[in-house]
């Protein structure tokens, strides 16, 4: 399928599955069902699995759109360096965080998306994708006018060396009047 | 207020179905929450049993809308069987992508208002079934144990889990594995990944399969249950009080329930029949031989390919897929026709933009491979000949349709063609560096020399913006600033540099045409269709005797 970027997917699909976690979470807690500790269970992780993965990664190839306001959590998500960054850790992560949504049955949709976003990150991580953080980086410029400071990389310009240059035979036509009084340091 | 309703044509078109919408959910809501015939029913599950029903009508009605979008055939038959209607009228089916989206998010609203009503119900439905409630739920859900009666809660097992019940039942199973279709469904076609990695939204969407037959086996469990009329008829207010005495009391027979027909199908069948016509028509197509006449590689890396189809007729503006199975046997992509309909051939003109276009130009190099079309479909560029004036506005590669139809205006000029109503056209080309200029600038040539041999100087006025300018060109200019002929394009019209001012442009057009109706259309970026969508608006004047702009836009 050419240059597919998996984790793109993976993405969308795991933030999709963690709003799903979360909203079958709350309805069996909230509904007081059987099981209901699966289900605050499933709030739990839903909320951690949007966190996670709502910053999105920088592409390899191509610009990158980043969601809005996904600084903090792109802050957040670098400081855990190797462990965000790699994907089969985060294939495992949600395999292992879908398990329990399985128990019961408000969080067994969420259960089933999260597992497909782990086979999707998965299959990432075994293309070589990894996750980079989207951070502006700063430009470096100088203020304009600083260069006026600085002693001059080029000579002034003047005629050519040959002009330049000496005439012997009509030294009355070679001369000429200096622009700038030339005064003697006595 | 009056200018806004003038460009929006289509907000009619979606205050209707929201009312529809609004009326069936409305409709089956207070059916299911007032109808005696459910009085049983609501006591095991109250108002989560209305709260599920009335997103299923919506859903039934959204899931025959949503295939309808994407039939282009269909479309462009009925965009044809409109050439008489009127302008507005076909204006509607130029949103149908927009369309599409627009159900498909109501599906999904809709999805989950269903699902979270039904996770309440099935719990709701075994805890009666485990006798936790009180005696009527219990003597309610013992219905059905014995010999000639019918049940009324689904789940018979007073052992199992919800669950169990759900992976156990068809409507379950089924409600599961179409949810998950849609969910896959809808991340794949989000916007970074629809844009980025077509063929992950392309391949992904077809679990629209899996989607439908899933949906229409949904309801043949016929689980959701009311009651039936029975003979001597059971007095459910009065009987209501006393479970424990039906059968033997004389007006409390013992009640009996059934589930209702299933009827999702009957939404749905008629659009998957009309969506398999159009995929069996592309088919055929793609059978048909289309041979070569000319290949052309031009700068900036656009692919020109002149083909030849038998029985192939066109129109301005029109598009086509084509599929090419050596690189992808599966993928069809969309370009818009450059040529013009008065020519024996069709071309286009493809640049290089994805995995998929890549191949194809570096196929082209050697030998080229056996294709398939699909087409031609209707956009509104057919629209242009229809204004008094019009104004043309191409981005890049968006203004290939319009180079389709200049050509077509060179060729009705010549034939003294009297389907041209129009008599004035604006084109605005913009575009970031020169070299794709190359390709279309010997068709501008042509013209602008045609033009002047018949004298009609005044019939076409183009403009160039050169956006992506930088010192050097300035300079460059600087140096040739007196010659006759542009430097970039060696037109008479010397080009434009940075973007147009729109307002100067609507007001100079407004002044040169006073009284008349003006057809904007654009192919080009979204920020430029808002920007030109406000202008419209904004020189638009309410009064008929006045200048009307309309607004078109045309995107892939």
């Amino acid at each position: 399928m050419g240059k597919i970027e998996w984790a793109m997917w993976a993405n969308e699909q795991a933030l999709a599955a963690g709003l799903i976690y979360l909203t079958g979470g709350i309805v069996g807690v909230a509904g007081q069902f059987r099981g209901w500790q699966f289900a605050a269970f499933g709030v739990a992780a839903g909320c951690f699995v949007c966190m996670l993965e709502y910053p999105r990664g920088k592409r390899s190839k191509g610009t990158s759109v980043a969601r809005t306001g996904q600084y903090c959590f792109t802050v957040c998500v670098k400081a855990f360096g190797p462990l965000t960054q790699n994907y089969y850790v985060r294939a495992l992560l949600h395999a292992a965080l879908s398990v329990p949504g399985g128990f019961m049955l408000a969080t067994v949709l969420g259960c089933v998306c999260l597992g497909m976003a782990s086979l999707i990150y998965l299959s990432a991580a075994i293309h070589g994708e990894h996750w980079e953080p989207i951070l502006l980086t700063k430009e470096v410029k100088t203020a304009v006018g600083e260069s006026i400071k600085e002693p001059p990389s080029n000579p002034p310009p003047r005629p050519p060396a040959e002009l330049r240059r000496k005439r012997v035979e009509d030294v009355e036509g070679a001369a000429y009047v200096n622009p700038m009084p030339v005064i003697t340091n006595e | 207020m009056g200018n806004w309703v003038v460009n929006h044509g289509l907000s009619t078109f979606i205050v209707v179905w929201m009312g529809i919408n609004i009326f069936l959910f409305v409709y089956f809501f207070l059916l299911y929450d007032s109808s005696d015939r459910f009085l049983y029913t609501r006591h095991l599950l109250g108002s989560a049993l209305s709260w599920a029903r009335a997103p299923a009508a919506v859903l039934n009605f959204n899931c025959m809308l949503i295939l309808l979008p994407v039939c282009r055939n269909l479309l462009s038959l009925i965009r044809g069987s409109f050439m008489c209607c009127g302008r507005s009228l076909r204006k509607q089916l130029d949103k149908n992508l927009t369309f599409h989206k627009l159900v498909a998010y109501m599906i999904a609203l809709m999805t989950a208002v269903h699902t979270i009503a039904h996770l309440l119900n099935v719990e709701w439905l075994n805890n009666s079934r485990h006798g936790v409630y009180d005696e009527l739920s219990t003597t309610l859900s013992e219905l059905g144990d014995e010999q000639n009666t019918s049940y009324l809660n689904p789940i018979r097992s007073t052992t199992t889990t919800p669950t169990m019940f759900v992976f156990t039942s068809i409507a379950g199973l089924t409600g599961v594995v179409i949810t998950l279709a849609l969910v896959l469904i809808v991340t794949s076609s989000m916007e970074v990944i629809r844009r980025n990695y077509f063929e992950v939204f392309w391949y992904t969407h077809h679990l629209f399969i899996v989607f439908f037959a899933g949906l229409v086996f949904h309801g043949a469990g016929r689980i959701v249950r009311g009651q039936v009329t029975t003979d001597p008829p059971h007095n459910t207010s009065y009987c209501k009080d006393i479970p424990d005495e039906w059968g033997q009391d004389p007006s409390c027979p013992i009640p009996q329930f059934a589930g209702g027909f299933p009827q999702t199908w009957m939404f749905v069948i008629g659009p998957m029949v009309i969506y398999l016509f159009e995929r069996l028509l592309r088919f055929i197509r793609y059978i048909q031989k289309v041979t070569y006449r000319k290949i052309v590689i031009r700068p900036s890396k656009v692919l020109e390919l002149q083909l030849v189809k038998n029985g192939f007729k066109m129109e301005v503006g029109q598009y086509i897929f084509i599929n090419c199975p050596a690189i992808s046997p599966l993928e069809w992509h969309p370009f818009t026709l450059t040529s013009a309909p008065e020519e024996d051939f069709f071309s286009v003109h493809i640049r290089s933009a994805g995995d998929w276009t890549q191949k194809l130009i570096t196929m082209a190099t050697c030998i080229m491979p056996r294709m398939g079309v699909d087409g031609p479909f209707g956009t509104a560029s057919e629209d242009v000949f229809d204004y008094e004036v019009s104004m043309l506005v191409g981005a890049g590669i968006g203004v290939t349709p319009f180079a389709s139809i200049l050509k077509s205006v060179w060729y009705k000029f010549k034939d003294s063609n009297p389907k041209l109503r129009t008599r004035k056209i604006y084109f605005y080309w913009l575009c970031r560096e020169t070299h794709s200029f190359e390709w279309f600038a010997d068709l501008l040539q042509g013209l602008e020399k045609e033009m002047e041999e018949r004298g009609m100087g005044n019939f076409l006025t183009y403009k160039l913006y050169l956006t992506g300018w930088d010192q050097s060109h300035a300079a460059h200019v600087m140096v040739h600033f007196d010659e006759d002929t542009d430097v970039i394009t060696g037109l008479k019209q010397k080009t434009h540099y940075g973007r147009p001012n729109w307002d100067k442009e609507f007001e100079e057009v407004r002044k040169d045409n006073p009284t008349s109706v003006v057809g904007t259309f654009l192919c080009g970026p979204e920020a430029l269709a808002k920007t030109l969508e406000k202008k419209c608006v904004k020189y638009s004047n309410v009064d008929p005797r006045k200048t009307k702009f309309y607004f078109n836009k045309e995107n892939f």
